[in-house]
């Protein structure tokens, strides 16, 4: 088909693709000037953790010799004598005794969050909705004005030097957070199937078993990881309860190390450190995407 | 809906309420009863009525100090902490290639910034002959003396948190791919140019996010600990510049064990956090922009 166009309406094509040309061309500086800014930023946001981990395979001599992160002369000496720590367990030690304050912790509220959350999100009960204002306070309450309390009433238990405060509250889903976003999660989540199965005869466990939770799936992935992340990075609540250095978390081995080993030993202390962030890491960059979308719905902190 | 499909749901949140009332409300009123009386942890408390209360509100020098200190850690960090996680989601908020990767980098800080382990490395990188020193010698400017100088160890504590911007960000940024593309073509076809689109059309459509992101931010830093606590060794050094109010009460409450006043130290805290909270949500009246039944 062919069209012969007035030379007016010629003249007008010819500016509108210069214009489109023009766009693009903004179009394409806008994506570099973004690109620059992302990877500048982005690299000064990231140093210090490749400096870390350049340092921890430096001597002593060469850690404060440079600021580069590749190491001259590369050494495992603050790893292997790091590991071995000042005390009588070595960091091995420590790092089971995060386990094993993480294990339970983790299923204890996944299965709690869980269930709270369905209570909230698929019945009705008396008090519901005055119980649902006190997760939002719950969430938005400062913990240090509890905390004093709480250690009184965990001494008055015998619980001290324990993992039993670290682990209870959590299985009662005292981390308002995760049933938060539990709840975000199932209200999206629309109800035929589990009115389906409760019309087959299914009761509400077998419909939570079998219809909601592999629904739910990735949000309580996410609780989880949240709930990994929290607890390996958490200080404060074992400082306070466990007193004995033989049930120390990494957390407080690696302040103790720094109290002991500070003087010159960089090298163990860095090593260290970058050991106890490790697993973190590789569980962020192996499972990210949960993390990604459990903040975006559940509005959850960092 | 029977009367027995009430008690199911009471079953299933049975838990919680357990823990609420034992972890968290009794606790709460009971800290608030503390906060009267004169707790040596070894015998009973005894009831003072104010007298913590008056000590700390017209006597105690250290706590004042710490307070001013936590204000300035509050009100410099929120506010520059938003606005960089607000600049970076905007623009990482484009059909950019690699967005995923850049995205990720940006929030593993976020993920691994209360760690014992992240606060260790900001000893090192601002140490008198650590990292950034290194760098500043390098370029041929006198070391910053940081940990040792009033002026600057607060602000390493405040770049701490900064540094951890990554989860408000991605929040930020969910909030900003949700903005229909019809309301940017429609700014456009008006003539709006970009700077004019951002302040008149995104920044009102995503004031509820900044707004939550905001009440969480500030509640949170109001309570850090770990970071100055392992930096300083506690002790929030130099000349208390980074003596925030949890260490103050984390010392009375567990060094001295004086549980009654380290209370008393916390509802202070408590008070100034739900006003300033208060103050937020009567204010969002006026600059919270929620569309409702505007949205189809």
């Amino acid at each position: 088909m062919t069209t012969t166009l007035s030379p007016d309406a010629a003249a007008a094509l010819e500016e509108a693709n210069a214009h489109n040309a023009r766009t693009r061309r903004n179009q394409k500086i806008s994506a570099v000037i973004r690109y620059v800014i992302l990877a500048i930023v982005g690299f000064i946001m990231l140093y210090p953790l490749i400096w870390l981990v350049g340092a921890s395979f430096k001597t002593n001599a060469e850690i404060f010799a440079s600021p580069g992160f590749i190491p001259q002369s590369p050494t495992t000496e603050g790893y292997e004598r790091g590991w071995d720590t000042s005390t009588r367990w070595n960091f091995g030690h420590f790092f089971l005794n995060t386990l094993w304050i993480l294990i339970p912790k983790t299923i204890g509220t996944a299965i709690s969050a869980t269930l709270v959350a369905y209570g909230f999100a698929r019945f009705d009960f008396p008090g519901k909705k005055i119980l649902f204002v006190t997760v939002i306070a719950t969430l938005l309450l400062p913990n240090v004005v509890t905390r004093i309390p709480q250690y009184l009433l965990f001494r008055d238990l015998g619980w001290l030097d324990t993992y039993l405060p670290l682990w209870v509250p959590s299985a009662l889903a005292g981390d308002a957070f995760f049933v938060f976003m539990l709840i975000q999660f199932l209200r999206a989540i629309p109800r035929d199937m589990e009115e389906a199965a409760r019309v087959d005869g299914a009761n509400t466990i077998q419909t939570l078993i079998f219809i909601v939770i592999p629904l739910l799936a990735p949000a309580i992935i996410s609780v989880c990881l949240f709930q990994f992340m929290w607890t390996m990075n958490d200080f404060l609540g074992p400082l306070i309860y466990i007193s004995s250095v033989e049930k120390y978390p990494v957390s407080l081995a690696l302040r103790l190390s720094l109290d002991v080993t500070e003087a010159f030993q960089w090298n163990q202390v860095l090593a260290m450190s970058a050991l106890t962030l490790a697993p973190s890491l590789i569980v962020f960059f192996v499972a990210q995407r949960y993390f990604i979308e459990g903040i975006s719905t559940g509005g959850v902190k960092g | 809906m029977g009367g027995e499909k009430q008690w199911v749901g009471l079953a299933y949140v049975a838990p919680y309420v357990i823990g609420l009332l034992v972890f968290t409300a009794i606790p709460f009123g009971a800290s608030f009863y503390l906060s009267f009386t004169d707790y040596p942890l070894l015998s009973a408390p005894i009831w003072v009525g104010l007298q913590n209360y008056i000590e700390l509100i017209f006597h105690d020098r250290t706590f004042h100090r710490a307070l001013q200190v936590t204000m300035t850690y509050v009100f410099i960090t929120v506010p520059l902490k938003l606005t960089f996680a607000l600049a970076i989601a905007y623009v990482l908020n484009y059909k950019l290639k690699f967005i995923g990767f850049f995205r990720t980098a940006y929030y593993v800080p976020s993920i691994l910034g209360g760690s014992v382990a992240i606060a260790v490395l900001w000893r090192y990188i601002f140490a008198d002959i650590g990292l950034v020193n290194m760098i500043i010698t390098g370029l041929g400017f006198e070391a910053i003396n940081f940990f040792g100088d009033p002026r600057y160890a607060l602000f390493t504590i405040t770049l701490l948190r900064v540094w951890q911007f990554g989860s408000a960000m991605v929040i930020f940024l969910a909030a900003l791919q949700s903005i229909p593309a019809h309301v940017y073509e429609a700014a456009a076809i008006d003539g709006a140019n970009k700077a004019q689109t951002f302040f008149f059309i995104t920044l009102p459509l995503i004031t509820p996010v900044i707004f939550f992101n905001l009440i969480l931010q500030m509640v949170e830093a109001f309570q850090e600990f770990n970071g100055p606590f392992i930096i300083t060794d506690g002790t929030g050094a130099p000349l208390r510049s980074t003596y925030l109010v949890p260490l103050y009460i984390y010392d009375k409450a567990f060094r001295q064990f004086d549980m009654g006043y380290a209370s008393a130290i916390a509802w202070i805290l408590f008070a100034i956090i739900m006003v300033l909270t208060l103050i937020a949500f009567w204010s969002s009246r006026h600059w919270v922009y929620y569309a409702g039944d505007k949205r189809s």
